[in-house]
């Protein structure tokens, strides 16, 4: 519903390098950011970046799990209870809740992926006490009224109605069906209508008794408080909270790439994408990876993909790749769209640039100029405020990539040579990826 | 239309005039730290530097005080088109070479087109700044143009509108909308431009356009940065200030709407859409051509009216009468002329789009008839407030706020005035606003439907 209409350059907003020699000598940001790690007297720990600039405080929390845990047959459960945090608890109805909250001004959201389920509040340092209240309300003792459930569930129930002619979100779920199999990534997050249906305030509390532990629990708080404060804050919010979840095992799995996908359809374009496979965070030659993607079509302005399909040759507004590292899977994709009658042409020019990486790996001058990009990016595009920072602290956790992970990035990345990027291009990039197309005549369309 | 009302909130108040003020704060100890300067360099160009002290990273802005409603008739798109050209390169400066350059200290940059400004900008570490300055003001002056980057360049823009409007039935349904809406002035044409005239438009076009508003006393420069403001002039003085002025523009005065007296209503049907929605929209002042108080006392009728979680369509219809699963109002003031206010809705269940559109038709001649309660009005003052000190979390959004504001005729002063001004807007004041302007037999409502199947 934005009226704004607003056209940008590039949707995104993203760039990367290539390499020059400019009169600019600047050197990166320093990513200056103080974390302290903060362990309550009850064991709860959260990162901590004490700020008084702005006077407000930002929290983010994560707890593992999220709709892989959905049990079978139940999909749409942790998205269905995500909805309904704000919708009363302890001894406030939803109204009630929503009330207070209003009052204290505090901006509270939770929000589900396939790996966790989120929650983020944001509020003026001095109402923090209040909105810290209602927080643990929401967290310790959500109420899950039937009234809430349904009018949350019909909303949800719409959505779904409204996607169900829409061959782009169509495609997506015959994509993660061909791509995941029998492994929860492949099931609907959203949930179905027979799923939801059959959805009771029984499962939400049992879903919401297993997963709101500690132990599945990651947290950071940004801006004007200090960690004596937080410390009780923690035990506040957290402290009662069982100790350990009650998780289902969720496999490992192997994407299943080498096979093609042509949803038929008459559209204005023919969307494209692409699947390769990825790689586990934790791997020797993943920052490798990441230097090899940013090169290929990471960044947008001034990727290999980005010269040849767009800047060249004019053949869409937006084509990218990137790596994405879910908790039990991993690829590395890529996607644009174009006018129909030249979608052979678009997947002929991004099969050759793939070949090109995959045999000839990047130039000297290429890798150095993305290794400068991503070490003098980081702070730009991570820390730029109280959320962003939050968000990555989170996440640092969530990856146990450790507290000193900012320091150490940029020699992890200086560490990375010309072949080390050349092997890793030649791993992931020289196999049949999945490809998907979805347009008109698509059938005539040769994806190999 | 199905948006997350909260959502919805916080892009509707990033839209509006939120700002903060240092009178909004006068008791709080950080009023100096976030003064804001503001002049104008010898060559017409206006500068505001924002002061940001907790990183060494700068937001730098151009606005161009142009945009789609300032395109001559037949030549659609060619401001937006124009934002692209400008990264194809210079007399100093070969095309990629400025990207390169930002990319290679990890920064950020893009540009954006409106119906009233074109802004470029870049997120850098603060040292580089005069050289960003540098590039921006070079390529003010010397773009160079050929008609094969021309030509390239065009069909991306092609595949922009494909990829943003015709691939998207509810983007086509609003680009009617606009056009229904607006009778006379150029908001009635989409900022990506028609198709049929985008195709069309050529170097020779965007000379021109480039010639007559690339100017720096058309331009307004907006910092966010730790440096201080005394630094950013001088590097603004080095760099921009060696721009010869261009010739002076004349007042921006655009064709006016006829005075509103119709019911209109647009429909689209489309096979790709099972869930109705609608949405209506009016023609209503901005903050530049409103009479005192009233572009704040529509800002808080949309807030009271369709602002989020707490307003009345979604406490009524979704929440109470349960028949929508959206509901909502916004209300966009950060306009050269006059702008629109829209409501919306999505029905749910065994509701129909009928039932939804009485029910808001119901609020609205409610507010009409009784007004808003006082506790309404606080709540919905305080949110604007808050939501101004929030904003001053991330540099771009406060240079945002104060770029789009004085593209669109605004001034520094009026900006910093606006939280007092939001405080003494009366209930009698949003309620004689939604008498005025909500007028259900003025409206311009569009539909959009699902393709009815054979035997349903």
């Amino acid at each position: 519903m934005q009226k704004l209409s607003i056209s940008l350059r590039q949707a995104g907003a993203l760039v990367a390098g290539t390499l020059l020699l400019l009169s600019l000598v600047v050197l990166p940001v320093q990513a200056d950011v103080k974390i302290q790690e903060v362990r309550s007297e009850k064991g709860v720990t959260a990162w901590l970046v004490e700020d008084y600039t702005v006077p407000i405080v930002t929290t983010r929390f994560v707890f593992q799990g999220g709709s892989s845990q959905d049990p079978v047959g139940k999909e749409g459960l942790a998205n269905l209870m995500s909805g309904l945090f704000d919708e009363g608890a302890g001894d406030l109805d939803s109204n009630a809740f929503q009330e207070k909250l209003d009052d204290v001004g505090a901006e509270m959201r939770f929000s589900s992926t396939r790996d966790g389920i989120y929650g983020t509040v944001r509020v003026l340092a001095e109402d923090k006490d209040a909105a810290f209240d209602l927080l643990r309300l929401a967290i310790e003792k959500p109420r899950f009224d039937q009234g809430p459930v349904d009018r949350i569930r019909s909303q949800l129930l719409t959505g779904i109605d409204a996607a169900e002619r829409d061959p782009n979100d169509q495609a997506r779920k015959q994509w993660a069906r061909a791509v995941y199999g029998e492994h929860p990534y492949a099931r609907p997050d959203e949930g179905t209508k027979e799923s939801l249906a059959g959805l009771s305030t029984d499962d939400l509390h049992a879903f919401h008794d297993s997963q709101f532990a500690r132990d599945g629990l990651y947290v950071a708080v940004v801006g004007a408080i200090d960690a004596e404060t937080l410390k009780r804050d923690l035990d506040r919010l957290f402290g009662n909270l069982p100790e350990k979840q009650k998780s289902v095992p969720v496999a490992r799995v192997q994407p299943k790439l080498d096979q093609q996908l042509k949803v038929a359809y008459d559209l204005p374009q023919t969307s494209i994408q692409m699947a390769f496979p990825g790689l586990e965070r934790t791997e020797p030659d993943f920052f490798a990876a990441v230097l090899m993607n940013e090169i290929l079509g990471g960044g947008t302005f001034t990727s290999r993909l980005f010269k040849e399909v767009r800047e060249k040759r004019g053949l869409a507004y937006s084509v990218g790749s990137m790596l994405s590292n879910r908790r039990y899977s991993e690829t590395l994709g890529i996607s644009t769209a174009t006018r129909s009658d030249r979608a052979a042409e678009t997947v002929e020019v991004i099969r050759s640039v793939i070949r090109q990486m995959a045999q000839e790996g990047p130039t000297e001058a290429e890798l150095e100029a993305a290794r400068k990009y991503l070490i003098g990016a980081y702070a730009i595009n991570n820390l730029n405020s109280s959320g962003a920072i939050a968000s990555t602290l989170v996440e640092l956790q969530v990856t146990g990539l450790g507290k000193d992970y900012i320091e150490r990035r940029p020699a992890l990345l200086e560490a990375v040579t010309v072949a080390d990027v050349k092997k890793v291009a030649a791993k992931l990039l020289s196999g049949e990826p999945a490809v998907m197309l979805v347009g008109p005549d698509v059938e005539k369309v040769p994806a190999e | 239309m199905r948006s997350d009302p909260n959502r919805l909130r916080s892009a509707l108040l990033a839209l509006s005039l939120g700002i903060f003020s240092s009178t909004a704060f006068a008791d709080t100890p950080e009023k100096k730290e976030w003064a804001v300067s503001h002049f104008t360099l010898e060559n017409g160009m206006e500068v505001v530097v924002i002061p940001d002290g907790r990183a060494p990273i700068t937001t730098h802005m151009v606005w161009y005080k142009v945009g789609s409603a300032d395109e001559p008739p037949g030549k659609s798109g060619i401001a937006h088109f124009f934002e692209h050209l400008m990264f194809k390169g210079t007399s100093n400066h070969k095309a990629g070479e400025f990207d390169h350059a930002i990319a290679e200290i990890g920064g950020n940059n893009n540009a954006f087109t409106s119906y009233d400004y074109t802004a470029y900008f870049e997120t850098v570490p603060s040292d580089a700044l005069e050289s960003m300055m540098g590039y921006e003001a070079d390529r003010m002056r010397n773009l160079v143009l050929n008609d094969e980057v021309v030509a390239t360049e065009r069909d991306v823009v092609l595949e922009e509108r494909r990829s943003r409007i015709d691939n998207d039935p509810s983007a086509l349904l609003d680009e009617e909308v606009s056009a229904t809406l607006w009778q006379n002035q150029p908001y009635r044409i989409p900022v990506i431009g028609w198709m049929q005239e985008m195709e069309e438009l050529n170097r020779k076009d965007a000379r021109e356009f480039y010639d007559r508003y690339y100017t720096p006393n058309n331009a307004v420069l907006v910092v966010a940065s730790d440096l201080d403001a005394e630094t950013v002039k001088a590097m603004a003085e080095r760099t921009y200030g060696k721009i010869e002025r261009g010739p002076d523009l004349p007042a921006r005065v655009r064709p006016v709407e006829p005075e509103q007296n119709t019911k209109r209503t647009v429909t689209l049907t489309d096979e790709r859409v099972s869930v109705p929605s609608l949405s209506s929209q009016w023609v209503v002042p901005s903050y530049n051509t409103a009479k005192p108080g009233e572009a704040e006392a529509l800002d808080l009728l949309s807030e009271i009216l369709g602002g989020g979680l707490r307003s009345r369509l979604y406490q009524e219809l979704v929440v109470k009468q349960g028949i929508a699963a959206s509901a909502g109002a916004s209300y966009n003031g950060t306009m050269l002329d006059a702008t629109s206010f829209t409501v919306y809705g999505t029905p749910r269940g065994e509701a129909t789009l009928e039932q939804v559109e009485q029910a808001i038709n119901k609020q609205i001649e409610r507010i009409a008839k009784d007004g808003v309660t006082d506790d309404e009005l606080e709540k919905a003052k305080k949110r604007f407030v808050r939501a101004t000190i929030f904003a001053r979390d991330r540099q771009i959004s406060m240079a945002n706020m104060y770029g789009s504001a004085l593209a669109t005729g605004a001034t520094v002063q009026d900006l910093q005035e606006w939280p007092d001004r939001i405080g003494k807007v009366t209930a009698e004041e949003v309620r004689a606003a939604a008498v005025r302007y909500l007028q259900p037999s003025i409206s311009t409502t569009g539909y959009l439907l699902p393709t009815m199947k054979a035997g349903n």
